[in-house]
């Protein structure tokens, strides 16, 4: 076993150790047994459902990420201490931390699906929301552990990580749409497209949205979004954006880490 | 200048009412019957409406006639057996009747021609009336059943199927132009460019048709004023329904379902005043009721369902009354235009994104209910604002906007909700 996949083991474990991994899961079975077995409605759930899991996937991901990364601190620096290669040792880290919150979070909805067997179709939303959770899971504790490489000062790269989250799950929005409010007498439709591939969680809700609310979003405007995020190049374009948010900030993170002096 | 005594003209009165219904009988017991069958003396319909007198009643017997441009001037009943198949092979229409009392039944008629500059019909309809066109399966025709300039006729109980590709080459399933008092009934229509559509048409009755995958609209009517729409069922139509420019429409008992897409409507009400539109159900249309420029008018007991906007008032619609209609699982329920300032009221309707409270169980929510949304009004002005739908940030604006209305319309108001799913009879 490489030291690679070792290091992973035991990030992996250790989060699981800890009980919050658990709890994180625990709570999302309560929250998808709860809403599906009170709405009634499949579809409902589901989007309340995409409501809590794009607020709060982003949220503990950043914030299980920096806590970690700090925390770890003095273990890691144990671990560059032995004849290990410095991408092995973060990357390990990153990769079970990432890989045991998809797990609590696959576990949460996988059960509650599992207990509520929909359709075929509803099983593709499942899978669907579920996909983009756990690819928001994976981009925001890669952004997390970037911001603890990034800041010295735990309390600042703390305080950093959280704006982070706010601004992708607020602040863009509301940029977004004074964009639109200004630039109201122009064809914004492909602007608006392109716009939304810059954030993960307007690209994950309007993915997911796309599947469960069509009524809304088949009038004309709709229409051209529904063209482009509905279309399986449309689909890869995005998803695409979504992997290239992972694969950006951890890649500006084994840099940084190569050259930081710890 | 000689006058019948009083008693000799009530005399003469009870003889003639007597003796005319024998006559008439008479006449209908001399009506001879004709067969066309593809074996026998007359082969064809055309030959036989040659033949036949005025009153004759025509079979048309099991199998394939190549027929077009049958004109019937006189009255006449022509009836199919089973099987009978008139078929145009896409030259021209089948039938053109310009008599009044002709029964066409039972007959299938296929194949009618395509034309950019005359309309062929299976059977058009010129004047006359009293026309009834009865069981008849219309396939793969330019125009199925067209009425024109016409009165009293009865389209009832057909099968229209067209093949419409596109709407520039592709003709109505029922077609009225200048037409009063028609009943349209229990047809079922597909595949056209408009299943049901009426111009300058009074004092009709539409009943009970199903009209399903139309290129354009499912029901289509413009300057038609006094009819009545009811227990039709109007399905997945390219662009749903429109109605436009019209006076004192009844439309009750409907079905409006899946109208699906960009200009998509369940009703789109164009200039409609004085009507009610009662009891009907609205489901899963992108909007369920658009109206621009009507007034006066009663909408009560209707159902909208996930629809996408349940119903979106331009400025310019007013005097409209939703009373005890249910609004349930709409994206949007109420959307208006920035210039809303109408007087239209909304009383006693069922919400299901009611978050107010009834302390006294009547049955009547205690605080008003706004259905409109700040995002659904903001959507009238920024259609592309529709990619942050179900966004945090909105949500957020929408609290706020809850706690201290800044730019919703304050006028748009359900000051007695109710809390229970309204009941109704049909």
């Amino acid at each position: 076993m490489n030291s690679l996949t070792k290091i992973i083991k035991y990030s992996f474990y250790d989060t699981w150790r800890s009980w919050w991994a658990l709890l994180y899961g625990l709570f999302f079975l309560v929250i998808s047994v709860t809403l599906l077995y009170f709405s009634g409605d499949f579809n409902k759930a589901l989007v309340s459902l995409l409501n809590i899991i794009l607020l709060l996937v982003p949220l503990i991901s950043t914030v299980f990420g920096v806590m970690y990364a700090y925390n770890s601190r003095e273990f890691t620096e144990l671990l560059l201490a032995q004849p290990l290669k410095r991408n092995n040792i973060f990357l390990g880290q990153y990769l079970g931390l990432t890989l045991s919150l998809m797990l609590s979070l696959g576990l949460g909805l996988g059960i509650a699906f599992i207990l509520f067997a929909g359709t075929a179709e509803e099983s593709v939303h499942l899978g669907m929301l579920t996909l983009c959770g756990a690819l928001l899971t994976a981009i925001f504790t890669g952004l997390a552990f970037l911001v603890s490489v990034l800041f010295e000062d735990r309390v600042k790269g703390f305080g950093i990580a959280i704006l982070i989250w706010l601004f992708a799950a607020v602040i863009y929005d509301g940029l977004l749409l004074a964009f639109l409010v200004i630039f109201n007498d122009y064809p914004l439709e492909k602007a608006t497209i392109g716009l939304t591939l810059f954030n993960p969680i307007d690209l994950s809700r309007i993915l997911i949205l796309l599947r469960l609310e069509t009524a809304a979003l088949l009038g004309y405007t709709g229409a051209v979004f529904n063209k482009f995020f509905g279309t399986a190049s449309g689909m890869a374009v995005s998803l695409g954006a979504l992997l290239l948010w992972i694969i950006i900030p951890l890649v500006i993170f084994l840099r940084k880490v190569q050259h930081k002096d710890f | 200048m000689t006058t019948f005594p009083q008693h000799s003209r009530n005399f003469l009165f009870t003889v003639l009412a007597l003796v005319l219904p024998v006559l008439l009988g008479a006449a209908t017991i001399l009506a001879k019957t004709l067969t066309v069958s593809p074996t026998g003396k007359i082969r064809s319909v055309k030959e036989a409406v040659r033949l036949a007198q005025p009153y004759d009643t025509i079979w048309v017997n099991a199998g394939i006639y190549h027929e077009n441009e049958i004109t019937i001037d006189k009255p006449l009943a022509i009836i199919g057996r089973q099987q009978a198949v008139l078929d145009a092979r896409f030259k021209k229409g089948i039938f053109s009747v310009m008599a009044e009392n002709v029964l066409i039944a039972g007959l299938t008629l296929q194949n009618v021609e395509e034309s950019f500059t005359k309309n062929y019909a299976a059977v058009r309809v010129r004047g006359g009336g009293h026309v009834t066109v009865r069981n008849n399966t219309i396939l793969n025709s330019y125009y199925g059943v067209y009425l024109e300039q016409t009165d009293s006729c009865t389209v009832s109980h057909n099968l229209i199927r067209g093949n419409a590709k596109q709407e520039s080459t592709s003709g109505n399933a029922i077609h009225l132009w200048r037409t009063d008092h028609i009943n349209i009934v229990s047809n079922k229509v597909s595949g056209h460019r408009d299943g049901i559509y009426l111009e300058t048409s009074s004092n009709s009755t539409i009943t009970g048709n199903i009209s399903q995958n139309n290129l354009r609209y499912g029901l289509h009517f413009m300057f038609s004023d006094n009819n009545s729409y009811q227990r039709n069922q109007f399905m997945r139509n390219g662009s749903g329904i429109a109605v436009m420019y019209s006076r004192n429409i009844i439309m009750t008992d409907n079905l409006f379902e899946e109208n699906w897409g960009a200009a998509a409507y369940g009703i789109l009400l164009k200039d409609i005043t004085d009507g009610y539109i009662e009891r009907n159900i609205f489901r899963q249309n992108t909007t369920g009721i658009y109206a621009e420029g009507s007034s006066r008018l009663l909408l009560k007991n209707n159902e909208f369902r996930n629809n996408g906007w349940a119903v979106r008032l331009l400025g310019s619609s007013e005097d409209l009354t939703f009373e005890q209609n249910n609004f349930i699982g709409n994206t949007f329920e109420i959307s208006t235009s920035t210039n809303y300032s109408s007087h239209n009221t909304f009383r006693a309707n069922y919400w299901s994104s009611y978050t107010g409270y009834d302390l006294d169980k009547d049955g009547t929510g205690d605080v008003p209910h706004k259905p409109v949304k700040l995002f659904s009004y903001l959507l009238e002005d920024i259609p592309t604002s529709v990619v942050l739908l179900r966004s945090l940030f909105i949500d957020l604006l929408e609290l706020m906007e809850k706690v201290a209305p800044v730019l919703t319309p304050e006028n748009v108001l359900d000051n007695e909700p109710s809390t229970r799913l309204n009941v109704w009879k049909s």
